[in-house]
């Protein structure tokens, strides 16, 4: 097993860490709370000379993914991170990375959109662009926080797609924990070096890149980028495969905890499943059989793998940290109920939108919710979307 | 050109947005857009190479340092090189497309 | 000093084969900025113009590598592409001497794009930006742009019974670059292609960010016959209307001085664009043109750095 180091880091200097081990060669980066910590960190590195990586201090984050585009098209590793606004603004930008199939890393720590500005934790940022083309993978800790982004660099350079690594704003980017993290030069082993394949600084090899396509050709190249989000699946999972051959931690598509036997479950993405998972604890002393499914992989939806491991419950609970403003379910809901129809289950599934603007969500709510669950199994009729949380 | 019927479909086109090659654009021709042609007339040109350094379409054939004729899948029309050509009584005249002379009517360079 | 001769005997960077208008003054940019740029180049466009008619899928009319993301962006997107540069440079993964030039048209420069280019510019990346300035929003048809001179039709601000066409000066974003203190600005006409590609060819020799602001007569949007299109530019510079000068350093020089400085009417009578300006009722826009023009010359020649310094 390969050397580690125990420390002590919170989810942004943990995901910082992992940025100076990539060693990219380009950041280019705008602050915004509560991610600015990560490239701040990260400059101090660069400071100091400890990275090769250009730091391009742009004046907005339209700007920087404008400027990762650039570098990453021109054949560079090249990293970014932000949060809610910027994530917004940069949201057009996003949809252009992907459709230029270029493999760019974002660590976007979740914060809640405005209106009303709040800097706190939820997931309508990442939410937002889930339709961007990007593979969204979601953290619960510091520790996955550290682990995905090294992953996400071997996923991202070889399905050629560009992914977002999150974490919960302030929860997990500024808490404490304890972390391993892996020796300087197994995590420059894994990650390898970037071989782009068309690139602007190869002149022996000119290309156009970014072309206008007319109504002749636009489709092909979507159809393409559908196929490569699909294919980034089974990347993800060889990806995590080898990372639990060298470093002894396993990751897939999501994670189970107590669920095989349980009648009763949660999906809960981010931090909230860590408190899931305590009161899972709490509860399965007391004789419930309580479980959890925490997706960790957002995009590409792993529709028919979480419908098999959801299969078997009597009654589901889908946490929603975000409210698509759909007039009805969020956006997690949306995916699992697609998920369960398509295999004909026909559970009950309730949803819950909580933890909204960084609405702490507490470990008595969450058992509440399974007490919630089990009248459901019984037969006592729920609403299909509640607000768990709220001042009513 | 490429005609519809032979265009790529998703599985064979190179992946992304991806134009790999440079100049492609040689192999589209706008020659069809003229309604007036340029004509040269070789024994006034100086080769001075005005026209040629302001033709937007590179429409001007240059051999060894001097205009050897016009690539007409390519010229527009526009007439900027009968305007710019320095030479008194001009080296080049423009004469509208649908009359220009036998010779040049098929196209191609000539 | 681009060398006609010699240039024609090297592969064209720019080629035939896209869609411009005929007679495009654009295209006659990205032709002659190229020769004075030469193979070792990375082009970066926004959106605009030039980059839809150079590059619809799957004919492109670059033959240098070239990147086109978004509108507002030709400066974010080349930073980028120049800060790996400088990235493997250091890491010793490239040695080729590589020029960066991003084009945007006066739409993706003076408005929807100069945040980028402020950005960039203060930055300090070895980039030279080019902006085509054809004085509107020519690509979706002839709108406004911050770049549109005061009474020009345009389609957002169509002269009319209550309004009379752009109300407003256009802005000096020469100007600002100058304030931005970068090592060299310049502004050049289509029509003097020994100014323009000298520009070029100057501003690719210094060390930081550049910018060139050339002027492009479109005969579409202005409404004139395309042959004229180098009359257009000439013009631009006779009237004064465009001056062409340079500021190495923050000292100012004109590259051109009329022998005699021609009244802007001379140029605003051969475009369909301020047709409306030759009726009698109109004058009094005319007069405005003339007077911000010849207030602007005198301005620029007092900034001129006397060319011989004062004994002591």
């Amino acid at each position: 097993m390969a050397k580690t180091n125990i420390v002590a880091k919170t989810g942004n200097e943990a995901m910082a860490e992992a940025m100076r081990q990539i060693n990219p060669d380009v950041v280019a980066a705008y602050p915004i709370t509560p991610a600015t910590e990560i490239v701040q960190i990260f400059a101090g590195y660069v400071a100091d000379g400890v990275v090769d990586t250009e730091f391009v201090p742009v004046e907005s984050e339209h700007s920087a993914m404008s400027a990762c585009i650039g570098s990453s098209a021109a054949g560079g590793r090249t990293m970014t991170g932000t949060s809610s606004q910027g994530l917004a603004l940069m949201a057009e930008m996003l949809f252009i990375a992907a459709g230029l199939r270029l493999p760019i890393v974002l660590a976007d720590v979740n914060r809640t959109l405005s209106s009303p500005i709040n800097i706190h934790c939820d997931h309508s940022d990442t939410m937002m662009i889930r339709d961007a083309g990007w593979v969204q993978i979601f953290s619960e800790n510091a520790q996955e926080a550290y682990d995905n982004m090294i992953q996400a660099v071997r996923i991202a350079e070889t399905a050629r797609v560009p992914v977002i690594v999150t974490t919960d704003g302030f929860i997990i980017s500024h808490g404490m924990e304890r972390i391993e993290i892996l020796d300087d030069q197994e995590v420059k082993k894994f990650v390898g070096e970037y071989k782009p394949k068309d690139y602007l600084l190869n002149f022996d090899k000119i290309v156009t890149l970014g072309a206008l396509d007319l109504t002749d050709y636009y489709f092909e190249h979507k159809r393409q980028q559908i196929e490569a989000l699909r294919n980034s699946k089974p990347v993800i999972l060889d990806t995590a495969k080898d990372f639990a051959e060298k470093f002894g931690r396993s990751y897939g598509l999501f994670e189970k905890y107590k669920l095989d036997d349980a009648e009763l479950a949660i999906v809960a993405m981010g931090s909230t499943a860590g408190t899931a998972k305590v009161a899972i604890d709490e509860l399965r002393d007391k004789g419930m059989k309580v479980g959890l499914l925490k997706p960790r992989v957002f995009r590409p939806f792993p529709k028919e793998e979480i419908a098999e491991a959801l299969k078997g419950m009597k009654a589901i609970a889908v946490m929603d940290r975000s409210d698509a403003m759909t007039g009805h379910e969020g956006p997690l809901c949306l995916e699992i109920k697609a998920a369960l129809y398509d295999k004909g289950i026909n559970k009950t599934l309730v949803n819950y939108i909580y933890g909204l603007g960084g609405r702490e969500i507490r470990l008595d709510e969450i058992e509440a919710v399974y007490k919630d669950l089990a009248d459901a199994a019984r037969g006592k009729p729920q609403e299909n979307v509640n607000y768990l949380g709220v001042r009513e | 050109m490429i005609e519809k019927k032979t265009k790529p479909g998703w599985k064979t086109l190179p992946e992304g947005d991806v134009i790999a090659g440079g100049g492609t654009a040689q192999e589209f021709k706008t020659g069809d857009w003229r309604s007036k042609r340029p004509i040269f007339i070789p024994e006034k040109c100086i080769h001075c190479l005005t026209c040629w350094v302001y033709c937007p379409d590179s429409a001007i054939m240059v051999k060894d340092g001097k205009v050897i004729g016009y690539d007409y899948d390519h010229c527009k029309g526009c007439g900027i090189c009968e305007h710019e050509c320095p030479v008194k009584g001009k080296a080049i005249t423009m004469s509208l497309e649908r009359e220009a002379k036998p010779e040049c009517k098929e196209g191609g360079k000539k | 000093m681009v060398n006609l001769k010699e240039i024609s005997k090297q592969k064209a960077l720019f080629t035939g084969g896209h869609r411009a208008c005929a007679g495009c003054g654009a295209a006659i940019i990205a032709r002659q900025v190229m020769m004075a740029a030469g193979p070792n180049t990375v082009v970066v466009s926004a959106t605009g113009c030039l980059e839809v008619v150079s590059t619809i899928f799957p004919y492109t009319a670059w033959n240098v590598p070239f990147l086109h993301s978004a509108f507002e962006n030709a400066a974010a997107t080349i930073s980028g592409v120049e800060s790996l540069y400088k990235s493997w440079l250091r890491q010793k993964k490239i040695d080729k001497k590589v020029n960066f030039i991003a084009f945007g048209g006066d739409g993706g420069t003076y408005d929807i794009g100069i945040q980028a280019l402020s950005g960039a510019m203060e930055r300090g990346h070895n980039i030279l930006y080019v902006c085509y300035n054809n004085e509107a929003y020519m690509n979706t048809g002839v709108q406004r742009s911050g770049a549109t001179p005061l009474g020009a039709d345009t389609t957002t601000a169509p002269f009319g019974k209550v309004k009379k066409g752009k109300e407003q000066y256009r802005k000096d974003l020469t100007g600002i670059m100058v304030a931005h203190r970068i090592p060299y600005v310049a502004q050049a006409v289509v029509g003097n292609w020994r100014d323009l590609t000298g520009k070029v060819e100057k501003a690719l020799s210094i060390e930081g960010p550049k910018f060139i602001n050339i002027f492009q007569p479109c005969r579409l949007g202005w409404a004139y016959d395309p042959a004229i299109t180098c009359d257009m530019g000439r013009l631009a510079a006779d009237t004064c209307i465009w001056p062409l000068y340079e500021v190495v350093n923050g000292q100012y020089k004109l590259t051109y001085k009329p022998k005699v400085k021609k009244p802007v009417l001379e140029f605003i009578k051969l475009q369909g664009r301020y047709r409306h300006l030759l009726k009698p009722e109109n004058q009094g826009i005319l007069d405005d043109i003339q007077a911000i023009t010849d207030k602007s010359w005198e301005e620029l020649l007092k900034k001129e750095a006397p060319a011989v310094s004062p004994v002591a």
